[in-house]
C-alpha cells in the first residue's frame, strides 16, 4: 500500500480498511438518503415555523439543564465507583449503568412510577406542593436519567488511567481533599469529563421514549425536539425529515465541536482513549 | 525535637522502628521489595499500618494503640513527598506546581507564587517558571519538583528514588543540587545508589524483608558493613557465620580465617569481610594450600571498570581480563577462589 | 368461467358494484353480494394463500378475532395481520411494504392512498368510532361531563390535532365552543390512556373502543356531543396485491354480518 511519506507504520491489515470503509458506509448512508429527501425549497420555512423553534428551544435548554444535572450528580458517582472500593461497588455500576441497555420507554414507565402523581416519591412532593407529571422538570429528569450513566462511564475509565498518583503527591503538599478535587483531580480529567459532558447531551438531545411515556407531549412545554419529530410525522412528512435533518445537524455540531482531542502536552495519558 | 517513627503491617511483613534528629537525613537502602516505599507511604499518611505511632516535632502523626486510634490525614502532616517521577501537575505552569504547597497552606496568590520564584531560583530553574510540565527535561522537572516539595515547607521531607528515573547527565546535577538543599534539612532518602548515601545522608538504614537489619553512620556501615546488601553496596565480600579461633565458621562449616581485633570470643555471630580484589583464581587447588582457599562455581562474568568480575558461590572477584583470558574462565566452570588470612576483616555482626 | 367470476367478485366486494354487473351477482347488495360469494366457493375452487392485512391498531381486537374466523371457515388460507397508526401504514403501503389490505382509522389516511393510485376499486367503510371520556375508575375529578374538562385545574391528556383521535377532539371542542387547556397532547391513544391509567391524569379523550378494550382500569363516560365527530373506518384492497380474491373475501367478511357482529361488540358503530 502506498502510504503518504512520513507516516508510520500502523500495523492495520489491508482487509481491515475495506471493513472500516464499510462501517463507515453503513452509518452514513441512512443520512444521505435522508438528506436526500429533505424538501429543499421548503427546508427553511418548515424548520422556522413556531412550533419547530418551540421545539429546538426546549431541546437544547432542557439538554442543557440535564447536562449539567449529569456532571452534578455523575461527577462524585463516577469518583466514588473510581477511586474507593467497597462493598456493592459492582452492583452499584451496574445499575447506574442499567439505563445504557435498558429501553428508554422502561425508563420512562420506571420514571413515572418513581416522580408521578401515584408515585413513590411523587405522592410527597404532591403533598409539597411540586408536581413534576407534565412539566419541564419531567422532561430533564426523563434525560438526566438516560443520559447519566454516559458521563460516568466516561469520567470513571478517565480517573482510572490517570491513577491517583498525582492526588497522594498534592495532599503530601498540604491541600486538603476538596483542593485535591477542585485544583488536581478534575482538572487532569478534564478531557474525560467534557467529553462525557458532550455524550449526554447528545443523548438527552435525542432522548424520546422516557419522555414521551414519562412528561408527555405539549408544545413548548414537553414537546422536545424528538417529539415533534414523531408528531409531524404523522401528518407531514417533509417537516418530520427536515426537522430530523436538524436534529442531526445541532448533535453533529455540539459533538463536533467539543469532541476533539486534547492538546498532547496538556492531556494525562489515555484520556480519551 | 525528633522524628520518631514505630510502625507495623502485618499484611506485607513490616515492622521497622526508627528515629530522626532534626536536621538529620537518612538514606534508607535495601533490596527490592523490601518495604522502603511502604515506609515512605506509612510516614505520609497514604497507607495504614496495623499498629504503631508516629510523632513529628511534637505532633502526633498517628497513634494506633487501642485507646487513642489517632490518625492525622496526609494534607495535615506536613510530610512532602518526592517520588522517583517528578509527578508535577500536568495542566499548571512550573511556577504554579510549585506555588501549589503555599496556596493549599492558605497563601495568597501573590504571597504563594512569590515563595515559588524563591524555590525557584534555589533549585536553578527560575527560567522554567512558565514552561508545562510537557516542555520540560526529565531533569529540569525533578528540579521544579524537588523546588515544589520545599516550597510547602516541609518538616520531614521524603524523598523516594529522586535520581532513578534519571538520565546519567542529569543525576549528578540533582545530587549536587540535594546535597544543598537538604543541608539542615530532615529527610529521608530511599536509593539504590551508595553515593546517594554518602553524599546526603548522616546515616544509613539497610531494610531487609520489611525490617531493619541494619543501621548506622553512612562511613560506618560503608567501611564495616554487617548485612550482606550493604557488603553488596560497599562493593565487598561478606560470610556471615559464628566466630571461632581460626575465624569464621559459616552454617555450612565453610571456615574463613582472618584476624578480629580479640574483642571477639568464640561462638558469637560474626561476619568475615573482603574485597574482591583480594581474591586470587585458581583452576586448581595449589600454593601449598593456604588457608583460605575455597572451590566455587562459576556463575556470572561480568565487567567492572577495567577489571573483570567473577561471581562464583556467592562471592566475587576481580581480575584482570588477561588472567580471565588465560584461565579461560567460562560460567559454569569451578575454580577456586584463593584468599590471604591477612585482607580478611572480621567483626561481629 | 372462475376467472371472471373471482374478478366480479373483488369488484362486488370492493363496493364498485354498478347496477350493470349486478345481474351477474345474483342482484345482492355490495355486502351480502360478498358473503354470497364466499359460500359460492364451495362451487368453485377454494380460496387458497396469504395475505396480509394492515390495520389500524384500533382494530386489533377485532381483527384478530375476524381472521382466525375466517382461517377456520376457509382452510388453506392465512391472514397475516400488521396493526400500527394509520399514517405509519399508509407510509410502509407507499414505501413497497407487501399489503393486501388496508383498513384505516379515519378516511384522511385512507385518501392518501387512493391519492396515490395504490387501492383497487374504491374503499368500503365499515365502522364508525366516535370519542369517550375516559378517568380512572375512582374518577378523582369527578368528571360527568364534555364541559367538566374544561374546568381549571383539571389535568387532561388529549391526543395531538395531527393524529385522528386529536382532530376528533379539535372538531369537538370547535362545535361546542369548548376550549381545553390539555396538559398533554399524545401522538397516540395508547399514550393517552397511559396517562389516565397510571393516575397522572385525570380524564383523557379517546374512542369508546379504546375505553372498552382498556377494560376495568379505566371508567369511559360517554358525552352526546361525541356525535359532532364521528370517525369512519374504510377498507380496501391494495392494487399490488397478488391474491385479490382472497383479499376480497376477507373484506367481505368484514363489511358482512359476522364482521359487524363482532365490531358492534367492541364499540364500534355501523356507518
Amino acid at each position: 500500500m502506498n502510504r503518504r511519506s512520513g507516516t508510520g507504520y500502523t500495523g492495520i491489515p489491508p482487509w481491515i480498511y475495506a471493513i472500516a470503509a464499510a462501517g463507515a458506509v453503513f452509518v452514513l448512508l441512512p443520512l444521505v438518503a435522508m438528506v436526500a429527501k429533505v424538501n429543499w425549497p421548503q427546508f427553511i420555512p418548515l424548520i422556522t415555523s413556531e412550533s419547530s423553534l418551540t421545539a429546538l428551544g426546549l431541546s437544547l435548554r432542557t439538554s442543557a439543564t440535564s447536562t449539567a444535572a449529569c456532571v452534578v450528580l455523575g461527577v462524585p458517582l463516577a469518583l466514588v465507583l473510581a477511586r474507593s472500593p467497597f462493598p456493592g461497588q459492582r452492583l452499584l455500576r451496574a445499575f447506574v449503568l442499567l439505563p445504557l441497555v435498558l429501553p428508554p420507554v422502561v425508563g420512562g414507565i420506571a420514571l413515572l412510577y418513581t416522580f408521578g402523581r401515584q408515585g413513590l416519591l411523587g405522592r410527597s412532593l404532591e403533598m409539597a406542593g411540586i408536581q413534576i407529571a407534565f412539566s419541564t422538570t419531567a422532561v430533564v429528569l426523563a434525560q438526566t436519567f438516560v443520559a447519566l450513566p454516559f458521563l460516568v462511564v466516561s469520567l470513571e475509565g478517565a480517573l482510572r488511567t490517570a491513577g491517583n498518583k498525582y492526588e497522594a503527591v498534592a495532599a503530601t503538599l498540604g491541600a486538603r481533599p476538596s483542593t485535591v478535587l477542585r485544583r488536581v483531580t478534575i482538572p487532569l480529567v478534564l478531557p474525560g469529563l467534557a467529553s462525557g459532558a458532550v455524550l449526554s447531551f447528545a443523548r438527552s438531545l435525542g432522548e424520546f421514549g422516557a419522555t414521551l411515556t414519562f412528561a408527555g407531549s405539549l408544545q413548548g412545554v414537553t414537546r422536545t425536539l424528538p417529539l415533534e419529530i414523531y408528531l409531524q410525522r404523522e401528518t407531514d412528512a417533509d417537516a418530520a425529515v427536515a426537522l430530523s435533518l436538524l436534529l442531526v445537524a445541532v448533535a453533529v455540531a455540539v459533538v463536533g465541536l467539543s469532541y476533539r482531542r486534547p492538546r498532547v502536552d496538556a492531556a494525562p495519558e489515555g484520556a480519551f482513549r | 525535637m525528633t522524628f520518631q517513627l514505630d510502625a507495623t503491617l502485618a499484611a506485607r511483613g513490616f515492622e521497622v522502628s526508627l528515629s530522626l534528629g532534626p536536621a538529620e537525613t537518612i538514606a534508607i537502602l535495601g533490596p527490592n521489595g523490601a518495604g522502603k516505599s511502604t515506609l515512605l507511604s506509612i510516614i505520609s499518611g497514604l497507607l495504614r499500618p496495623d499498629a504503631g505511632k508516629a510523632v513529628l516535632g511534637g505532633r502526633v502523626l498517628f497513634d494506633l494503640a487501642a485507646d487513642k486510634n489517632i490518625w492525622r490525614a496526609p494534607h495535615t502532616r506536613g510530610t512532602a513527598l518526592l517520588a522517583q517521577e517528578a509527578l508535577l501537575f500536568p495542566h499548571l505552569s512550573a511556577l504554579d506546581n510549585v506555588a501549589f504547597g503555599p496556596r493549599s497552606a492558605g497563601a495568597s496568590s501573590a504571597a504563594a507564587r512569590e515563595t515559588a520564584m524563591h524555590w525557584l531560583a534555589e533549585v536553578d530553574a527560575g527560567d522554567l517558571a512558565a514552561r508545562r510540565p510537557g516542555q520540560l527535561s526529565g531533569g529540569q522537572a525533578q528540579r521544579v519538583a524537588v523546588a515544589r516539595a520545599l516550597a510547602a515547607d516541609p518538616e520531614l521531607l521524603l524523598l523516594d528514588e529522586p535520581m532513578a528515573a534519571l538520565d546519567i547527565h542529569a543525576a549528578p546535577l540533582l545530587r549536587r543540587l540535594l546535597k544543598r538543599v537538604l543541608a539542615g534539612r530532615r529527610a529521608i532518602i530511599i536509593t539504590h545508589d551508595i553515593l546517594d548515601a554518602l553524599m546526603l545522608a548522616d546515616r544509613v538504614i539497610v531494610l531487609e524483608d520489611g525490617r531493619i537489619s541494619e543501621a548506622g553512620p553512612t562511613r560506618d556501615v560503608l567501611e564495616k558493613p554487617r548485612s550482606r546488601f550493604a557488603a553488596g553496596l560497599a562493593g565487598l565480600n561478606l560470610v556471615a557465620g559464628t566466630v571461632s579461633d581460626a575465624g569464621v565458621t559459616t552454617a555450612q562449616g565453610m571456615v574463613v580465617a582472618g584476624h578480629h581485633d580479640g574483642t571477639l570470643g568464640p561462638g558469637q555471630d560474626g561476619v568475615a569481610v573482603f574485597p574482591p580484589s583480594a581474591v586470587s583464581v585458581f583452576l586448581t587447588e595449589e600454593h601449598g594450600s593456604p588457608r583460605n582457599s575455597f572451590p566455587v562455581r562459576i556463575t556470572d562474568l561480568e565487567p567492572h571498570g577495567d577489571q573483570i568480575r567473577v561471581h562464583a558461590g556467592g562471592l566475587f572477584a576481580d581480575i584482570t581480563p588477561a588472567a580471565s583470558a588465560d584461565l579461560g574462565l567460562t560460567p559454569g566452570m569451578t575454580v577456586h577462589f584463593v584468599i590471604k588470612a591477612a585482607a580478611i576483616a572480621i567483626y561481629p555482626a | 368461467m372462475s376467472l371472471p367470476r373471482r374478478h366480479v367478485t373483488a369488484l362486488l366486494v370492493a363496493g364498485a358494484l354498478t347496477a350493470g354487473l349486478a345481474g351477474c351477482a345474483s342482484g345482492a347488495p355490495g355486502a351480502t353480494g360478498g358473503s354470497t360469494a364466499a359460500a359460492g366457493g364451495s362451487t368453485t375452487p377454494a380460496l387458497t394463500g396469504t395475505i396480509t392485512v394492515f390495520a389500524a391498531a384500533s382494530l386489533k381486537a377485532t381483527f384478530t378475532k375476524l381472521a382466525s374466523d375466517f382461517e377456520a371457515e376457509h382452510p388453506g388460507t392465512k391472514i397475516a395481520l400488521n396493526f400500527a397508526g394509520s399514517s405509519d401504514l399508509v407510509t410502509q403501503i407507499t414505501q413497497g411494504a407487501p399489503a393486501d389490505v388496508f383498513a384505516s382509522a379515519d378516511t384522511k389516511n385512507m385518501t392518501k392512498l387512493t391519492d396515490a393510485k395504490l387501492t383497487d376499486g374504491a374503499p368500503a367503510n365499515f365502522a364508525t368510532n366516535t370519542l369517550e371520556i375516559a378517568v380512572p375508575p375512582s374518577n378523582p375529578a369527578s368528571i360527568s361531563s364534555f364541559a367538566d374538562l374544561a374546568r381549571p385545574g383539571v389535568k387532561v391528556v388529549v391526543c395531538a390535532p395531527q393524529v385522528p383521535c386529536g382532530a376528533a377532539t379539535d372538531t369537538v371542542e370547535k362545535a361546542t365552543g369548548t376550549t381545553l387547556a390539555p396538559v398533554s397532547e399524545e401522538s397516540s391513544v395508547t399514550d393517552v390512556l397511559g396517562k389516565v391509567t397510571s393516575g397522572e391524569a385525570d380524564a383523557g379523550l379517546v374512542y369508546v373502543t379504546d375505553v372498552k378494550t382498556a377494560g376495568a382500569k379505566i371508567k369511559g363516560i360517554p358525552f352526546p356531543e361525541s356525535d359532532q365527530a364521528v370517525n369512519t373506518y374504510p377498507i380496501a384492497t391494495v392494487g399490488t396485491s397478488q391474491n385479490k380474491e382472497l383479499a376480497a373475501a376477507f373484506i367481505a367478511t368484514v363489511t358482512g354480518s359476522e364482521g359487524k357482529k363482532v365490531l358492534s361488540d367492541a364499540g364500534f358503530g355501523t356507518p
